[in-house]
């Protein structure tokens, strides 16, 4: 297919003719996931410990893997790049995490969070992984309190819930604004308790920057030893990437600084389908950014909208303090355009109304960039006492941030990057077009299509690891039993320890004028501005000749100080910043082949006169996966069909 | 504002290491700690010098990754904050400002403002988990926990690792750490039945590493940023006094 730009060339997109397996069995919804396992090929446990595993990332998805595969017995080898596997970007989800437990006996089922997530998602998510999802979902709750992770509790000593955005019954498990972090620490224990039994052994600061392939399937991982520059190889019989996600493309994000796509991509390069890389999250509720210096942005939960109430004035340009602006002129324009879930609609819809509502000049703050967030009701209702006790840590954070206290002022928030639905393509049992490399959490493209509702996220990553992919992984490895084991003498190796050596080399050696986050800050202003938000063909034409510019530019004039040989934080981030300008392409080309709106991608030329996402669910009811072709640009494109067999896809209201 | 660093450098952990004098310009109060140091930085890289290493990662206060002595106190001068969460609107036009890695010899340093914190994992290692294998879960609300009970072994949780509390510790004691995870762990219904054990095994793995043992001093309270209290030493101290006695 040809692609035109609107600047006058075109490109050129191979189609592949490649057959998507996802492997989804068939049947029942609510018995696919039972069926699928009673099939699955199982390893008798001392059979278990022939099998090698490498697990690259700690986060939730990760460290829950890692820990129920060494219980299970497997020799499970695992990196990440920070100084200990606790400290993976898990760790800063606020909010809390959804199950369908319908505690609070307000009607609440498998089947409406499946059908919720699918909604929410905008129908570009598979039917039957969706609904394993919902199912599993109880059992990580229960998981999680029998680890010890401290949820909040009523005063009977039940667990307590609170609702998120998108949805109206109140299923999300929350501790405090700290629920990633206490979920991860469940996790990481559970791991080091693994580590103590000797079943995995663990390497921080060490980051993934190739994994190796021998006769097509996925062998091993090639490293670098973050404190001595040292380039080490490991092999395996399956790999599982769970490096997360991507958002710091836009360079400022709600990411963790180190958060990057080197793993993923460099599996892309190697043969991995990429999936849907144009879906990717703007979070509503953020701290605008304060100045030029900027180097990330920070998340207010979610959970705030319960409570808080988004409003701006319905003067434009009105500079008053809000607490001067009387209640008749001031626009709740959540509750006005969405009475049935006001404040709570999904985050693609609050977002894109924020940025309406600064773009047509109602915006506020020093440069009219943020929307007021409003707890001064919520505080007369239900007393100072409660608000402490759901917010108390949220509202501290944002006065350390911003110098004013939310007790005062409302907050001011604008959107930011945060989360990103695309990833590499798994098939039902989370393995990538590569056989041995298994994809989970963030980092594939499966269960939230074109946009994640709240609390989903952490759902996702341990329903991954804890139980699927120990099950699916046994089913790869059980014919591998008898099979010669590979060690790191194959030249697939050495050739792939080359390759590594001598990217590090041009970067070092290019001894340009400026520094990598120059680059990585110029690349993600041209995707927020052009490839974020709202997009238009015109932007996405500008933003692909923009990056190819900006690439060569790179390779060009980049300054990486010091060498290899030692710790080196710029060489860490030149590497991940030059897979960022390759992936920020095959994002934008993406996004101009998605003629549709859907979920967090919203294309200007296709919404309803009142600019809601409009949906072309005849031509786009597909996963758009892209192959590389040996080059940057010249990607290969290929179509998951999405099939809706339980529900129909219909126009998402929130009205 | 334009302010005086006085920045430990040091190469690797075999080589000794000085303080650096270094001037910024043009720092504005909006400007996170971390956010002033990569102003430094880039200008050091476009000068062609070595920038300075320091640790961080989530710049919200919760992955415990950064950490850093400012003018002698660990994570900086205003309490309950980590160093990326503190702002530079609480330093002074014309300040100087003294920054060094934290010290202790259980946490060598790597480089720079880096330290090695390893000896933490080994003490969760050691017995810091409950003991649940994925899948035998029972029913999540089938244990009833008091909500005081809950809220206090969540105020333990709230941990995040950095060792700040060990900086400041003129024995360099891991107490504050290690009873913070031991008080989680072992007030839920769920930690009993490796209550003693885990007390035992997880002290023993302080010893071992060289932590030095709690003298009262407090410092730890006062530089956490998840302002963990002092009362669960008392706690691991009586906790660990019943295991023994077992
Ligand atoms: C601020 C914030 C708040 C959030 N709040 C919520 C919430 O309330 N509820 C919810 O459901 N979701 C939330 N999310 C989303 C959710 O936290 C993430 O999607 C999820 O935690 C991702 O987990 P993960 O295991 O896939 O990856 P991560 O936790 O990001 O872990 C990635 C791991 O991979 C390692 N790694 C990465 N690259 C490499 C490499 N090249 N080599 C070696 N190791 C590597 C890292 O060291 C790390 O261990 C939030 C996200 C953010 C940013
Ligand atoms: S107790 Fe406080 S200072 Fe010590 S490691 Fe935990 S959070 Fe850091
Ligand atoms: S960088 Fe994560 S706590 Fe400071």
């Amino acid at each position: 297919m040809e692609i035109k730009l609107t600047t006058g060339s075109s490109l050129e997109i191979e189609e592949s003719n490649y057959k998507f397996d996802a492997r989804v069995p068939d049947g029942p919804l609510e018995k696919r996931w039972k069926n699928k396992k009673d099939q699955l090929e199982l390893i008798a446990p001392p059979n278990r410990r022939n099998f090698r595993v490498i697990v690259v990332g700690t986060g939730l998805a990760g460290a829950s893997a890692a820990a129920t595969l060494g219980q299970l017995g497997y020799r499970v080898t695992v990196f990440c790049y920070q100084d200990s596997p606790r400290r993976a970007h898990s760790i800063a989800a606020q909010g809390g995490i959804n199950a369908a437990k319908n505690y609070q006996n307000d009607n609440d089922s498998t089947w409406r969070l499946f059908y919720e997530t699918i909604k929410g998602g905008d129908y570009r998510a598979r039917e039957s992984n969706v609904y394993r999802l919902a199912e599993l979902s109880v059992n990580i709750i229960d998981q999680a309190v029998a680890q010890g992770v401290p949820f909040a509790r009523d005063y009977a000593g039940y667990l307590d819930n609170r609702s998120f955005g998108g949805v109206r019954v109140a299923r999300t498990f929350y501790a405090k604004g700290q629920t990633g972090q206490q979920l991860l620490l469940g996790a990481y224990q559970a791991l080091m308790r693994q580590v103590d039994k000797g079943n995995v052994t663990i390497y921080p600061r060490h980051e993934m920057l190739d994994v190796v392939l021998i006769d097509g399937k996925a062998r091993g991982v090639v490293v670098r030893d973050l404190v001595t520059g040292e380039i080490k190889s490991f092999a395996a019989e399956a790999v599982i990437l769970a490096t997360g996600g991507y958002s710091n493309v836009y360079y400022l994000s709600t990411n963790a600084k180190g958060s990057n796509a080197t793993a993923i991509w460099r599996a892309h390069k190697k043969g991995a389908a990429f999936a849907n890389p144009c879906f990717t999250q703007i979070h509503p509720t953020c701290i605008p950014p304060s100045g030029e210096y900027q180097s990330k942005l920070t998340l207010m939960s979610e959970s705030l909208r319960n409570d808080g109430r988004i409003w701006v004035p319905k003067k434009k340009g009105d500079k008053r303090n809000p607490k001067e602006i009387p209640e008749n002129e001031r626009d709740y324009y959540l509750e006005r355009i969405y009475p049935a879930y006001g404040n709570l609609v999904p985050r693609d819809i609050a977002s894109r109304a924020a940025k309406r509502m600064c773009d047509a000049g109602y915006g506020v703050g020093p440069n009219g960039i943020g929307v007021y967030l409003d707890f001064s009701d919520a505080i007369k209702r239900l007393g100072k006492e409660v608000i402490e006790a759901r917010y108390g840590n949220l509202f501290d954070m944002y006065e350390k941030i911003t110098g004013d206290s939310p007790w005062e002022v409302p907050m001011k928030i604008y959107p930011a990057p945060h989360y990103t639905m695309g990833g590499l393509w798994v098939d039902y049992h989370l393995m990538s077009t590569i056989p041995g490399l298994f994809v989970i959490g963030e980092a594939n493209f499966s269960d939230h299509g074109a946009n994640r509702l709240g609390a989903s996220a952490l759902m996702q990553c341990l329903a991954d690891g804890y139980f699927i992919i120990p099950n699916t992984i046994a089913d790869y490895l059980a014919p591998m039993l008898t099979e010669k084991k590979v060690d790191t003498d194959h030249p697939e190796f050495k050739k792939s320890i080359e390759n590594v050596k001598s990217t590090i080399d041009r970067l070092l050696s290019t001894k340009g004028k400026y520094s990598v986050d120059h680059y990585h800050r110029t690349l993600g202003k041209i995707m927020w501005d052009k490839c974020g938000m709202s997009r238009n063909a015109k932007g996405l034409s500008e933003a692909i000749e923009e990056i190819k510019g900006l690439r060569e530019e790179y390779w060009n004039e980049v300054k990486v100080p010091g060498d290899n040989n030692e710790l080196n934080q710029s060489l860490e981030k030149a590497m991940r910043v030059a897979d960022f300008m390759e992936l920020a392409e095959l994002m934008c080309i993406d996004a101009l082949a998605r003629e549709e709106s859907c979920g967090g991608h919203f294309r200007e030329e296709f919404a309803t006169p009142e600019g809601e996402a409009l949906r072309n669910d005849e031509k786009f009811s597909f996963v758009s996966c892209w192959f590389w072709n040996g080059e940057v640009g010249k990607w290969a494109f290929a179509k998951e069909d999405l099939v809706f067999e339980f529900v129909k896809p219909t126009v998402r209201s929130y009205k | 504002m334009k302010l005086k660093l006085k920045i430990w450098r040091q190469k690797n952990s075999s080589s000794p290491g000085q303080f650096v004098d270094y001037t910024v310009d043009n720092i504005s109060p909006d400007m996170s700690f971390l956010e002033m140091l990569d102003v430094l930085n880039e200008r050091l890289i476009e000068e062609g010098k070595d920038p300075v290493a320091f640790d961080h990662d989530c710049r919200e206060g919760i992955c415990g990754t950064c950490g850093m002595m400012i003018n002698g106190v660990a994570h900086g001068p205003l309490p309950g904050t980590t160093t990326c969460q503190l702002h530079m609107r609480h330093f002074k036009d014309g300040d100087t400002i003294v920054i060094e890695p934290f010290r202790a010899d259980t946490f060598p340093v790597i480089k720079d403002l880096i330290v090695n914190r390893n000896a933490f994992d080994r003490i969760i290692k050691a017995g810091g988990y409950i003991s649940v294998n994925t899948g035998s879960a029972p029913e999540a609300n089938s244990t009833r926990v008091a909500k005081s009970i809950a809220d206090t072994a969540f105020e333990a949780a709230a941990c995040i690792g950095c060792g700040a509390c060990v900086a400041q510790c003129p024995n360099a004691s891991a107490s504050l750490f290690v009873a913070a995870k031991i008080a989680h762990l072992n007030i839920l219904p769920h930690g009993q039945p490796e209550r003693r054990q885990r007390t035992i095994q997880m002290i023993n793995q302080m010893i071992e590493e060289g932590f030095g043992s709690c003298s009262n001093f407090r410092e730890c309270e006062a530089v956490c940023p998840k302002e963990i209290s002092v009362d669960f030493i008392a706690f691991l101290n009586k906790e660990f006094i019943k295991s023994i006695w077992k």
